[in-house]
């Protein structure tokens, strides 16, 4: 029996994750965090978790299962390590996921100390992923059994020590089978929609909602060349891959489409070309995460997702940084341990080498590292390139570098 | 959780009377509208009568001054709203100002604000000490910016979360000198310290069963005689036409037993309250982790605060934080005033009376009632210091400490 704060969203996930909690024996108080100063009274459309509607969901379900219900408000925390940081993160020019970073500052940081604070043995959530306990008590965190709904990637982010104190109890079922066992249970947001998107952008309009914060910003359009073929309101606004919104006042002499393969803040320029040039197999990554233990050695043969419904694909990792080799026995925020010191993983950096090109990778997107169906850590991309081909084929440079 | 649970929250709702649920149950057993000529009506309109005299004579009110409401929120919104209108009406529009304090509970304050946003109202807010207490001066000073342009002043006479009593005959002399209505929330006063409507000099009051051991969804709005208030709700003309509605005879009569017992248990209540809520803000302090009273504390003196009320400051945590850790110590107490989205902000009455934002997110608002007993206090001054000690650490957690 252990006793844990089930972070309360609102949806018919984080309702069924608290239910089988406390069958499992735990003792639950149910969590809804205020992450809005302002909220909401009704959602707009069925996005975002974040109005006075979706606490007053998550309230009603909390007292069907008789357990308590209290709203923290995190709003602070949220507007400046979340919001904040998603708009510095485009205004560089890189592509940040609001997600993974409200997983590692929020659920996990400021919701989880305040409940270990308060006496509480750890968080479960409505995520889709499994933990497993290994023989000797360390936790490894899984993919979940619905491929449609693994959430794994935004957990990537977790560190070892976050992760002891983490519950997930959806990750061996399906969605269907969640929205039928909270139909069972009685629980009245069995048939409420799913949140999808950025919940504090209601309308889902990003990109307005970012100008309406970093202003309009007109600039270039050039080609790979240098050549200007149109013009923007502000750079911030295109993401690698990007083929709609360019308006383009010229075509390309074939005809081809072309889309985003550079946005270039500091120039304020927005860099197209074709689709031949989004291939991307090599990243750099930073603000590295060990999930579990930190791997040993220096070169990886790993699975590497770039974004959360991506697909995964073979890659070899090396680690570069923290001397001259990893040992086994560090954990958590700690990068390994190096001639029996340990080295904190912030100062270790990853090369990602895919086995195959993937289209349309930006920087600031989090790479999530797996061995089999188990998360190994993850990164931020800092940089994308493509290596040198046997045949002399491809561009050799690193083609986007992310402003820092 | 605990199993034995301490209810120390009798300012958001206080245990019923038995007397009252009995006389309640046998109201709604019997058939009748008060507004019906037949037999059946006219036993109940003699029953809603015969209460509002009890009601009267126990408050210091002629019958005909009360104005039967749903409760302390509708008593408010009438006497701020209908009184708002009426002087606008009376004054060809020149009375448009409304002198609120800073503490009053949401039910004025909203009620204003909304006045100001859509009905060409000004609002002016009347600071108060420390202590939360509106000094008559000040009152004085904000009519006579410009006397004939206000149309009501509103000051509360105890404060919901801090307890403070004002001194409220001094503030309707200064009001009543100036040719300016004043009304009064005594929804927590009546019952617990002596209220005499007449005496106070007070226009309107309110007043709610359930904070005196009489049932939800009924109340009062006393009301002088020569005070004249635009109705919010419009039908029957029930009451004096100002307030439309089939009356609830049940909940009248409910709230007539229940006030009859708490005036007649008055004197005694009051000293025995005082006591075990000295008890408890001393302990509290004596357990030397910087606690203090909220608002203003004599011992022993229940003039300057609510004989049931112990709010207490903690420093370096959250108010929320020691709810949830008293609550499952079985320990039943609140912030400060319940919140419906509950989304913890810190309290304006406690920024009105001084603290900086961060102070006011340490609040606790212990309330005793009729069942509150030595163990309870003891309890709860059992379960503090484990609290405040947890809360400190989960405070640090949010960064905001």
């Amino acid at each position: 029996m252990a006793r844990i704060v089930a972070a309360m969203s609102g949806g018919v996930d984080s309702a069924v994750a608290a239910a089988r909690m406390l069958d499992a024996g735990h003792q639950v108080v149910g969590v809804h965090l205020a992450l809005s100063q302002s909220a909401a009274t009704l959602r707009e459309s069925a996005r975002g978790c974040c109005t006075i509607e979706d606490a007053g969901d998550a309230r009603r379900v909390a007292d069907r299962l008789v357990i308590p219900f209290y709203v923290w408000d995190m709003a602070e925390r949220f507007a400046h390590d979340v919001v904040e940081d998603f708009v510095t993160e485009y205004s560089a020019g890189r592509t940040p996921n609001p997600c993974l970073r409200c997983n590692e500052k929020i659920k996990f940081a400021a919701l989880l100390d305040k409940a270990l604070a308060l006496g509480f043995d750890g968080v479960a959530t409505g995520h889709y992923a499994q933990v497993e306990i290994g023989a000797d008590g360390t936790r490894s965190l899984h993919r979940a059994v619905d491929p449609a709904k693994d959430q794994s990637y935004v957990l990537g982010v977790l560190d070892a020590e976050q992760l002891e104190r983490s519950w997930f109890p959806l990750g061996d079922s399906t969605k269907d089978q969640i929205r039928a066992e909270a139909a069972e249970r009685g629980l009245a947001v069995a048939k409420k929609p799913d949140s999808h998107d950025i919940c504090f952008i209601a309308d889902g309009d990003t990109k307005g909602w970012l100008a309406k914060r970093l202003g309009e910003q007109p600039g270039d359009i050039v080609d790979t060349a240098g050549e200007v073929v149109g013009s923007h309101s502000g750079a911030y606004a295109f993401t690698v891959g990007q083929r709609r919104g360019l308006r383009l006042g010229r075509p390309t002499a074939d005809g081809a489409p072309r889309y985003v393969v550079e946005v270039d803040v500091p120039r304020n320029t927005v860099v197209v070309g074709t689709a031949d040039l989004l291939g991307i197999d090599r990243l750099t990554g930073t603000h590295v995460r060990w999930t579990g233990p930190a791997p040993v050695g220096r070169t990886l043969r790993l699975g590497a997702q770039v974004r959360a419904h991506g697909s995964e694909i073979p890659c070899t990792v090396t680690v570069l940084g923290g001397g001259d080799g990893l040992g086994v026995d560090g954990l958590g925020r700690d990068g390994g341990v190096v001639d029996g010191e340990a080295v904190d993983a912030a100062e270790l950096q990853l090369e990602v080498d895919l086995d195959e090109a993937v289209r349309g990778i930006a920087t600031g997107q989090s790479v999530v590292l797996y061995d089999g169906t188990r998360v190994v850590g993850s990164a931020t991309i800092s940089a994308t390139g493509r290596r040198a081909r046997a045949g002399g084929v491809g561009r050799d440079a690193q083609r986007s570098q992310a402003a820092s | 959780m605990s199993d034995q649970l301490v209810y120390l929250d009798h300012a958001a709702t206080t245990s019923v009377f038995p007397q009252v649920i009995e006389a309640v149950a046998e109201q709604r057993a019997i058939v009748g509208n008060p507004s019906s000529l037949h037999t059946a009506g006219r036993a109940a309109r003699r029953a809603v009568e015969e209460s509002r005299e009890q009601i009267g004579s126990l408050v210091g009110a002629r019958p005909s001054e009360v104005v039967f409401t749903s409760g302390g929120t509708e008593a408010d919104n009438l006497a701020v709203t209908g009184t708002y209108f009426s002087a606008q009406d009376a004054s060809g529009g020149r009375r448009r100002r409304l002198l609120v304090s800073t503490l009053e509970h949401h039910a004025v304050l909203e009620a204003a604000e909304a006045l100001e946003r859509r009905s060409g109202a000004e609002v002016t807010l009347l600071e108060c000490d420390g202590a939360g207490r509106v000094a008559p001066e000040t009152l004085a000073a904000a009519i006579d910016a410009d006397p004939e342009s206000v149309a009501l002043a509103s000051i509360m006479w105890a404060n919901n979360e801090i307890g403070t009593i004002q001194p409220v005959a001094e503030l309707a002399a200064v009001a009543a000198e100036r040719g300016v209505p004043l009304h009064t929330d005594a929804v927590q006063a009546v019952g617990h310290v002596p209220v005499d409507f007449t005496a106070s000099g007070a226009t309107a009051l309110s007043l709610t069963a359930h904070k005196l051991g009489g049932p939800v969804g009924v109340g009062a709005l006393l009301l002088k005689r020569d005070a004249s208030l635009v109705p919010l709700t419009h039908g029957g003309g029930q009451e004096r036409g100002v307030r439309s509605g089939t009356l609830d005879v049940a909940g009248i009569r409910g709230l007539s037993v229940a006030l009859q017992i708490a005036v007649d248990t008055l004197d005694a209540e009051l000293v025995r309250l005082v006591a075990l809520r000295d008890r408890l803000i001393r302990g509290a302090m004596a357990l030397d982790l910087g606690i203090r009273p909220g608002g203003d504390w004599v011992e022993g003196d229940a003039t300057t605060r609510l004989p049931g009320n112990a709010h207490l400051l903690v420093p370096g945590c959250e108010g929320d934080s020691l709810l949830y850790l008293l609550d499952a110590a079985g320990i039943q107490c609140s912030t400060g005033s319940a919140c419906t989205a509950g989304v913890p902000q810190p309290s304006h009455v406690l920024l009105a009376t001084g603290l900086s934002d961060t102070e006011a997110r340490g609040a606790l608002r212990f309330s005793l009632g009729h069942t509150t007993t030595e163990t309870d206090v003891d309890a709860a001054l059992a379960a503090l210091s484990a609290a405040v000690e947890r809360a400190r650490r989960a405070g640090v957690a949010t960064g905001r400490f």
